[in-house]
């Protein structure tokens, strides 16, 4: 909302300058988000001289002037009868962006160029004349900037207003914050006005059929109505705060509605059937024309401002076409109302519809403030209108809006804010924004308050509360620090397991990012998730802003591979990357959905740097799998087992190319090679491997504590086997029967090599390990473990129809 | 006798000091000591010596035996570190071989600088649901269904009374209808507005804070907050408190400090201001204690809310929130 300085003098004195001003009134919770000089859009205008003026060729009533602007010599079209040689007037530049939103360019009239324009009062927002151009003081000087040589000057406010505070949405609404923090007083308009023989009643009446949705109807008529351009002053007053003059009537209601925050309509009473007001709420599926020329569709739940026939107005929304104020009118019937903000709010928000008025009344308006403004915006269509006012006042006040006084606790308010304040001063304070405070002797500590009827934000003592901590200002309030015991606190374990493993990733060479939580609906299609997934149970949005985000994601590879995508676009063609997310798996609609957090890491272009070291190479499934063992190394989780992921269970993967990861019998994630055909759907040239985790499941499997085991006392003994086998054996297959076998003595088995290729046959290949044998008790010799060692391969050779190397 | 050790002694010496390469001193070397070398054969005849002469012999040439080892390890040793059979060392100045780390998304980096530095201050982390239930992301933090205060946050929709969560304040009834005061929690996590511009995502994340207890003052939540900004910031950076208003707090503050940038002077970052809005507090609104069940009473706290991509933005001088999911790569290694 924009107010002008100039208007809030109207009703305060004011000391401070603008910039002072703005701040304070920051301070006191009206943020102000912008001070700005009204008259700025002056900036391409300038003081010429009509050095010579002729016809123009081709127009009669235009002239061609040649214009000196000081540094240059114009040649101008004008049609102004006034324009006369040697006269000073305002030349307004190509660029100027006048009042009524036109911008000034260069133009051709009538095949003569014109450079700049000639201006009226009127066409620079100065004031009311437009029959001709402005003639200037002589003495001005020639080329300076007209707002200077004038000396205009006023300050536009622009507030953003918290919702709580619709009493401020008016310029003496922001006045009477200002009288406070200047500790002056306010100035209100005259708001009377005197009925000696009230005849309304003869002529109009109002009848509320909805008082929930309308608590309050109050109107007022006037006859002999001229409806024409307002006088100056009021036009002004308008422009100063961004609104357009239309015509004295509209404008009155537009000014009333600034100046006290009350939303008023203006019928032409003529054109109300039976000249009569009905508030009712619509008919299912009614349908009306709103002054803006729409048809909308109204529901039962919307407020009409009806007459006698028809629907006139979408109460404290938007009026109708059907009786909009005409050039003609000469009876205009007054709305000033008050309805409920709850039913505002429903009616505006299914619209699609929001006004001026609909924003104050879905706020909050003062329900008091109805007769004054009507009283207000008729003296003034009296005054401007040279109208007759119909004496008598309509208001129709079924629901009556009652306030009950507050008990403020002294201690209560030292205590909350940490401030020390007396009684005194906490009356002082409310009081000088219009609250009514007593005190009664018998109770020290008690204040009862009173709010304003405009507050409608005070219901609590809390409420009072801030008031007093604001008036008195916030950063009066002496910091402090609480009491805070000084137990030690432990992080949350999710929170630390997750901080860990990102340290580990970025240790293992892998850079997070972070990528949107929305995906595509059919991003699960492009993963090929099997028909029963329950990553095809997705959350979906109901209004999301655009159809890449219209679900919640199930899983994080489609932003990571994105991510790729992005990077490969950007010539980044080599990437290790990760992020650690939650998905969002719709379970058991309609409850919450399941929230598992993920660790999906990806890996694609090279293993290494490729530098002088060493020449460049393409990573792989093992690169991967390192890192996976590195992590699970790191988190001293020793149960962690990778197994061949069945070729119909791969969806995203490539089946043969896939392990999954498993603790127990319970899958905690998968590595694998990107399924060539999601790998086309991104664009993606390069192999790309993935690891994803559950961190949810891998919390449960991290061990408590850690004991220290004591070193081996007595020196071990190695042996080395290779045995040949056939190709389709997993390596994990022999290993693990070796470690099956439950010799004590047997330590540590260690892969050091598999051969496939000459010598060894097509279609076999070989292993190669090295067993650790070491006793607790005693230093072995040969003796104690050749016969063992003979055994453990012949029982390899056998489970695996095995053979040794010749 | 003894003028065999000297000579030996001698001999050797000349030797020594004749040395040109490394393998010189390993050839002396084993022309001294080695297995048939001169000093080792005089050792093994020292047997056959009488016996009055052995023991003189015998210590005067293990003597000798001892110093010609340090003689011949030292003048290795000075070869070693010179050079070496034409060795010239290594071109110091190729790189290494690469061990390149990964690094932190900066929201990662900022958040949890954020959140250690209220652990310090003795706040617990607690975490909630990113989908939400509108009770809990509004109607029990007073915000009434068809309330004009709904429209501060462009919500995300997922059914009637379900939603993004628009912010983090949810975790403070769930963790208030968890536990009874005292309450000290801090809650990262990521939030959701319709909303998407230069300065708007409509993802990104917050941090909140929440401490209740009994004799909690307006006062404390200034203390609190200055020490967390002079922590994050640095304690040159000065604070002001403004009256707003948040439908979960009464009453209610805007937290600026004083540009990072320009120091107060007036920037494009601050709008000319000289102030960044960077948090959002005030008091528990006492409709929150009757929600969980508090005695409204007896126990008083506050609440606040900050952006951490907005901090991360000033910290490290981004002006384009929507770089921070971008995740360019270029982007991402300057972290």
């Amino acid at each position: 909302m924009k107010v002008s300085l100039s208007w809030l003098k109207d009703y305060v004195s004011i000391d401070l300058d603008p910039t002072d001003l703005a701040d304070a009134l920051t301070m006191a919770g009206l943020e102000v988000d912008s001070v700005s000089e009204r008259y700025a859009y002056l900036d391409h205008v300038v003081v010429g001289q009509i050095e010579k003026v002729r016809r123009h060729p081709n127009a009669d009533k235009l002239k061609i002037c040649r214009v000196n602007t000081g540094d240059n010599s114009l040649s101008i079209v004008c049609g102004a009868p006034n324009v006369k040689e040697g006269m000073l007037a305002p030349v307004a530049m190509p660029g100027t962006v006048f009042p009524d939103g036109s911008l000034l360019e260069i133009g051709v009239i009538r095949g003569q160029t014109s450079n700049g324009m000639l201006c009226s009062e009127a066409e620079l927002g100065l004031g009311a004349e437009q029959s001709g151009i402005l003639s200037l003081d002589s003495s001005l000087s020639i080329g300076s900037r007209l707002d200077s040589a004038l000396g205009l000057s006023d300050t536009v406010f622009e507030f953003d207003l918290t919702p709580n505070r619709p009493d401020c949405l008016s310029v003496i609404g922001i006045a009477r914050e200002i009288a406070a923090i200047q500790n002056t007083s306010l100035k209100y308009p005259d708001y009377t006005l005197t009925d000696k023989e009230p005849t309304i009643g003869k002529l109009t009446s109002v009848r509320i059929e909805a008082p929930d949705h309308c608590p309050r109807y109050a109107a007022r008529l006037l006859e002999n109505v001229t409806v024409k351009v307002s006088p100056f002053w009021l036009q002004d007053r308008l422009l100063s705060v961004g609104l357009r003059p239309i015509n004295n009537i509209v404008d009155i209601t537009n000014f009333v509605l600034m100046e006290t925050g009350q939303p008023l309509h203006a019928f032409d009473f003529d054109r109300l059937a039976q000249n009569r007001i009905v508030v009712r709420t619509a008919a299912k599926g009614e349908k009306f024309v709103t002054l803006d020329q729409k048809e909308r569709i109204l529901d039962p739940e919307m407020l009409m401002i009806c007459d006698g026939e028809k629907a006139v107005a979408i109460g404290g929304v938007m009026g109708g076409l059907n009786s909009e104020i005409e050039d003609n009118t000469t009876r205009v019937l007054i709305e000033s109302a008050y309805f409920n903000p709850v039913s505002i709010r429903k009616t505006s928000k299914k619209l699609g519809l929001s006004t001026d008025a609909s924003h104050r009344f879905e706020r909050g308006v003062d329900p008091e403030g109805t007769i004054q403004a009507v009283n207000r915006a008729a003296r003034l269509m009296e005054e401007l209108g040279s109208a007759a006012l119909i004496e008598g006042l309509i208001d129709e006040y079924p629901k009556i809006q009652s306030l009950n006084p507050i008990s403020l606790s002294v201690n209560q308010t030292k205590r909350l804010l940490g401030i020390e304040l007396d009684r005194d001063r906490i009356k002082e304070l409310l009081k000088s924004i219009e609250f009514k405070v007593n005190t009664t002797s018998d109770d020290e500590d008690a204040v009862m308050v009173t709010s304003p009827t405009f507050r409608v934000d005070i219901s609590r003592p809390e409420d009072l509360m801030e008031e007093v901590a604001r008036l008195s200002g916030y950063n009066n309030i002496p910091t402090t620090f609480p009491q805070m015991p000084s137990e030690a606190r432990s992080p949350a374990k999710k929170w630390n397991l997750r901080n860990r493993i990102k340290q580990l990733m970025t240790g293992f060479g892998f850079t997070e990012v972070v990528t949107y939580s929305f995906a595509h609906q059919l991003s699960v299609d492009v993963l090929r998730l099997k028909k029963k997934d329950p990553r095809r149970a997705m959350i979906k949005i109901l209004n999301p802003l655009t159809e890449d985000q219209a679900v919640m994601r199930t899983s994080l590879l489609p932003g990571l591979l994105d991510t790729v995508r992005y990077n490969n676009s950007q010539r980044i063609k080599n990437l290790k990357i990760f992020e650690i997310g939650n998905i969002f798996i719709n379970s058991d609609p309609p409850n919450l959905p399941l929230e598992p957090e993920i660790l999906t890491a990806l890996w694609t272009g090279t293993r290494n740097a490729g530098t002088w070291h060493e020449r460049r190479i393409i990573c792989d499934f093992y690169d991967m799998k390192g890192v996976a063992e590195g992590l699970f190394n790191a988190l001293k989780l020793d149960k962690i087992r990778f197994t061949t992921m069945p070729h119909d269970f791969c969806c995203y993967t490539r089946p043969g190319y896939t392990a999954q990861i498993m603790a127990e019998d319970s899958e905690v994630g998968l590595i694998g090679e990107i399924h060539p055909q999601v790998r086309e759907r991104y664009d993606l040239a390069q192999t790309v491997y993935v690891l994803e985790l559950e961190l949810d499941k891998l919390a449960l499997l991290i061990p408590e504590s850690i004991y220290f085991k004591p070193f081996p006392k007595f020196p071990a003994i190695y042996r080395d086997i290779t045995v040949i086998v056939n190709k389709g054996i997993e390596t994990q297959q022999v290993i693990d029967t070796v470690a099956k076998s439950h010799e004590k003595l047997v330590e540590r088995l260690h892969l050091f090599d598999v051969y496939e290729g000459d010598p060894i046959p097509a279609g076999k290949k070989s292993i190669s390990f090295r067993i650790t044998y070491r006793s607790s008790s005693k230093t072995l010799e040969d003796v104690d473990v050749n016969d063992l060692h003979k055994s453990i391969t012949d029982n390899l050779l056998q489970a695996f129809d095995a053979t040794l190397p010749v | 006798m003894e003028q065999n050790i000297d000579q030996i002694h001698k001999a050797a010496s000349q030797e020594l000091e004749s040395v040109k390469r490394l393998k010189d001193i390993q050839d002396i070397s084993v022309r001294y000591l080695g297995r048939k070398g001169i000093l080792t054969q005089f050792l093994r005849n020292i047997s056959k010596l009488p016996p009055n002469q052995r023991p003189l012999a015998g210590k005067k040439a293990n003597q000798l035996k001892k110093s010609l080892e340090n003689a011949f390890k030292a003048a290795s040793e000075k070869f070693e570190t010179t050079e070496q059979e034409g060795d010239r060392g290594i071109d110091v100045s190729l790189p290494g071989r690469p061990t390149i780390s990964g690094s932190l998304h900066p929201i990662t980096q900022v958040n949890q600088e954020i959140c250690e530095i209220f652990s310090k201050l003795g706040f617990d982390i607690a975490e909630g649901p990113e989908v939400e239930l509108d009770y809990y992301n509004f109607e029990a933090l007073n915000f009434p269904k068809d309330h004009p205060a709904r429209d501060m946050q462009d919500t995300f929709f997922v059914s009637e009374n379900i939603v993004l969560r628009t912010h983090t304040s949810p975790n403070q009834i769930r963790t208030m209808e968890k536990q009874s005061p005292p309450v000290r929690i801090i809650v990262p996590g990521k939030v959701y507005r319709c909303d998407s511009d230069l300065t708007h995502t409509p993802m990104f994340h917050q941090v909140e804070g929440l401490l209740v207890d009994e004799n909690i003052s307006f006062g404390d939540l200034k203390g609190v907050l200055t020490a967390f900004v002079h922590q994050m910031f640095d304690d040159q950076t000065s604070l002001r408190f403004r009256p707003s208003f948040f439908p979960f707090t009464e009453p209610s503050a805007e937290v600026d400090i004083l540009c990072v940038m320009c120091r107060g002077k007036g920037c494009r970052v601050c709008s000319q201001t000289g102030w960044l809005e960077i948090l959002g507090s005030g008091m528990v609104h006492p409709a929150l204690y009757e929600n969980v069940g508090y005695d409204a009473n007896r126990f008083t706290g506050f609440a606040f809310g900050m952006g951490v991509d907005r901090v991360a933005m000033l910290k490290y001088g981004i002006d384009d929130i929507r770089k921070f999911f971008e995740n360019d790569m270029r982007f991402l290694e300057q972290f």
